[in-house]
């Protein structure tokens, strides 16, 4: 609808600035208050700071690691996962620890799995919680000082972080 | 909150076999996430530490975090060079400590 009288276009323009200015407010306030839970959601979950803390300035090698999930979990509040490192498992040479990382839950750690020479096989099975279609990282550390570090991406119909 | 759990441990046909150690224990596994009715956070209630010894020596243990499921399944293995005694303790927020001693046998 188009409206040639003066008083028409005062009167658009003056909606479009009530518009506006309704619009900024909202922003504002969004900013102020929500930026803290948007920020959570949508940026990067400090997963990276997690691996650094427990490598320390060791760079991960390639090794082998064996993580198995299903390709798409319907829901996030238990997804079974099992991780198995090749290693012979002697007092010379075995896998310390495995830990799970997420790289978008709200706390990365998923938990870290410690062994003895005495386990005979480096492998657990367990079952998490994902916020939603996302990676997994293990990060395997050897006897020997090294550090083996592994990713597999996964659907999750359905995040299990509640809230 | 937390019953007995249950245990299942793989057949020892001789000595020297690493066999599969199967755990589950029922608890809720609270996040410390989660918001009530009311939108309070619910505080967190979690096993936070398992563990597992043969024969004194301890195998296995898993630090366990809110990002681990309810009731929480634990699957890990054991080499059992003679018959023994296995020794599995959850431990968890509010005081929580459930031990379990396990016989083994060869054959």
């Amino acid at each position: 609808m188009v409206r040639r009288s003066a008083g028409g276009k005062v009167s658009v323009i003056g909606r479009r600035d009530v518009l506006l200015g309704a619009g900024a407010a909202t922003l504002v306030a969004a900013l102020l208050s929500g930026a803290k839970g948007a920020a959570a959601q949508d940026k990067p979950n400090g997963w990276e700071d997690i691996v650094k803390k427990l490598m320390g300035d060791a760079k991960p090698v390639d090794g082998k690691i064996a993580i198995d999930l299903p390709e798409i979990a319907e829901s996030g509040n238990t997804v079974p996962f099992t991780v198995t490192v090749d290693s012979p498992m002697t007092d010379a040479s075995h896998v310390k620890s495995v830990s799970i990382l997420s790289t978008k839950n709200p706390s990365p750690l998923i938990g870290t799995f410690h062994f003895a020479p005495e386990a005979g096989k480096a492998s657990i099975t367990s079952r998490m919680r994902l916020a939603g279609t996302q990676d997994v990282v293990t990060l395997a550390a050897m006897s020997d000082g090294r550090f083996i570090m592994s990713k597999r991406m996964i659907k999750v119909t359905i995040g299990g972080c509640g809230g | 909150m937390s019953v007995k759990p249950r245990i299942k441990v793989g057949d020892v046909k001789a000595p020297g076999d690493v066999v599969e150690v199967k755990t589950v224990i029922q608890h809720v596994m609270e996040t410390g996430q989660r918001r009530d009715g009311a939108g309070k956070l619910v505080p967190r209630n979690i096993i936070h530490t398992f563990s597992a010894s043969f024969a004194g020596k301890q195998i296995f243990k898993a630090e366990l975090q809110p990002g681990i499921s309810a009731n929480p399944f634990i699957s890990f293995f054991v080499k059992i060079p003679a018959a023994g005694d296995m020794e599995l303790v959850w431990e968890g927020d509010e005081n929580l400590k459930v031990v379990e001693k396990v016989p083994v046998k060869i054959g």
